[in-house]
């Protein structure tokens, strides 16, 4: 999962700190790995490279903790561009999507529209499989047939994540 | 493309205050099969049945085959029904009181078919679902998926234009689940039926071309978000 775009996503509701930025981090999405600070500014100044995240009332002295970033409108393109991306559906997903939306709901966009696009993909590629299956021999069936199961896994946990969407928008949004 | 078939268009309907329909949309075309999705009390089933004529919806239009089904008689309706469309209840749907071969020869002897050659494409379908054995126990004697096979088989028997099919795999394992969808799918692509079928089971909802997605009485385009 991409830590640079869920930066900007935390970084759009109004400029932070480095340090700032990975409390937020951790606290959403840190659950069994935290950042390192060394991840945290190595990935801002790659995001400042790329134009996507400016300087802004560098304080006075040196160090990067004294720096704060904001998203600029190029960042908000490329979150816009992720955010609306459904992922390749392959089984295991459940990290990007769930910080995907988090995400939303933090920024005020549709976490039902994430689901829906992401669910779309899931069924279409459960669709080719399920085709593939009726023209090949036993072997594909069994190994198509593997996929399926896990993408129907992956599809089941989206469907309940969508049940549960207003209890995790109280809890997501203070 | 062909023009579709069968179309319900804006469909609403409640019972009594309670709101089942709200503005729902499906439309089916020869040869294609249409999945119907979503959560436990959204409309689906109620979709179902207003787009076969069961149910007359409290406003919107149900059109098949160029013909405005919610403008005929209750009886040219029930005579299309049985002439045309297949069904596959989510309840309840053999006659207790019949013999599993002789609920999958109703439908045959209503059309007129002789007693003889209705048992015998009959006992072709059970066969075809793997339920001979259990053709000559009634309803109340054979397991609720061998149940759910028989009703399939029923569906089938006549060759319907529209077959409609609400959780038809719901009491199947994954084996058997597949053996029905396969036999949905090559009556669509066969004999170019059209096939009406609501699921909550993705890999089944995996057979059809496309799915339709109902979501508090109305039906969801799941491409807006592109
Ligand atoms: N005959 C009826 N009388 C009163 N209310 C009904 C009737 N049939 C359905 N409803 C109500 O209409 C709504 C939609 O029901 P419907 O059976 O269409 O849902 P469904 O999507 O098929 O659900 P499930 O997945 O549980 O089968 C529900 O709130 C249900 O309680
Ligand atoms: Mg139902």
């Amino acid at each position: 999962m991409s830590i640079g775009l869920t930066l900007l996503g935390l970084l759009e509701s109004g400029p932070r700190h480095g340090y700032d930025l990975k409390r937020a981090y951790d606290e959403r999405f840190g659950h069994d790995h935290p950042l390192h600070y060394g991840q945290v500014y190595s990935t801002l100044s790659r995001l400042l490279k790329g134009g996507l995240v400016q300087l802004e009332g560098v304080e006075p002295g040196a160090g990067p903790e004294r720096k704060r970033y904001a998203i600029t409108d190029a960042g908000v393109t490329d979150l816009d561009g992720w955010l609306g991306r459904a992922e390749k559906p392959e089984p295991y997903l459940q990290n990007t999507l769930y910080t995907k939306v988090v995400l939303a709901l933090l920024t005020g966009r549709s976490a039902d529209d994430i689901l829906d696009t992401q669910r779309a993909a899931h069924l279409a590629l459960m669709r080719t499989l399920t085709r593939r299956k009726s023209t090949g021999d036993l072997a594909d069936q069994l190994i198509c047939d593997h996929a399926l199961f896990h993408l129907e896994a992956d599809l089941r946990w989206l469907e309940l994540t969508a049940a549960r969407l207003a209890a995790l928008t109280e809890e997501v949004l203070p | 493309m062909t023009a579709p078939l069968l179309v319900a268009a804006d469909v609403r309907r409640s019972f009594g205050a309670t709101p089942a329909l709200d503005g729902a949309n499906l439309s089916v075309r020869a040869g294609e099969v249409v999945a119907v999705m979503g959560p436990s009390g959204s409309g689906k089933s109620t979709l179902l049945h207003c787009a076969a004529g069961i149910l007359l919806p409290d406003s919107g239009r149900v059109t098949y085959d160029g013909a405005e089904l919610t403008a005929l008689s209750d009886a040219r309706r029930s005579a299309l029904r049985r002439s045309e469309f297949g069904f596959v209840f989510q309840f309840g749907q053999l006659v207790p009181e019949l013999t599993c071969l002789e609920n999958v020869a109703l439908p045959l002897r209503l059309a007129g078919t002789r007693r003889r050659d209705a048992a015998r494409t009959a006992l072709e379908w059970l066969a075809r679902l793997g339920t001979a054995d259990v053709a000559g126990k009634r309803p109340g004697d054979v397991s609720g998926g061998q149940g759910q096979r028989v009703a399939v088989a029923r569906a089938l028997v006549t060759g319907p234009r529209v077959l409609f099919a609400d959780e038809p795999t719901g009491a199947l394992d994954s084996y058997h689940g597949e053996q029905v969808m396969r036999l949905f799918t090559e009556s669509a692509r066969d004999s170019g039926a059209a096939v009406v079928l609501v699921t909550h089971e993705p890999r089944v909802a995996a057979y059809a071309d496309r799915e339709v997605v109902v979501r508090d009485g109305r039906s969801v385009d799941l491409e807006r978000a592109r």
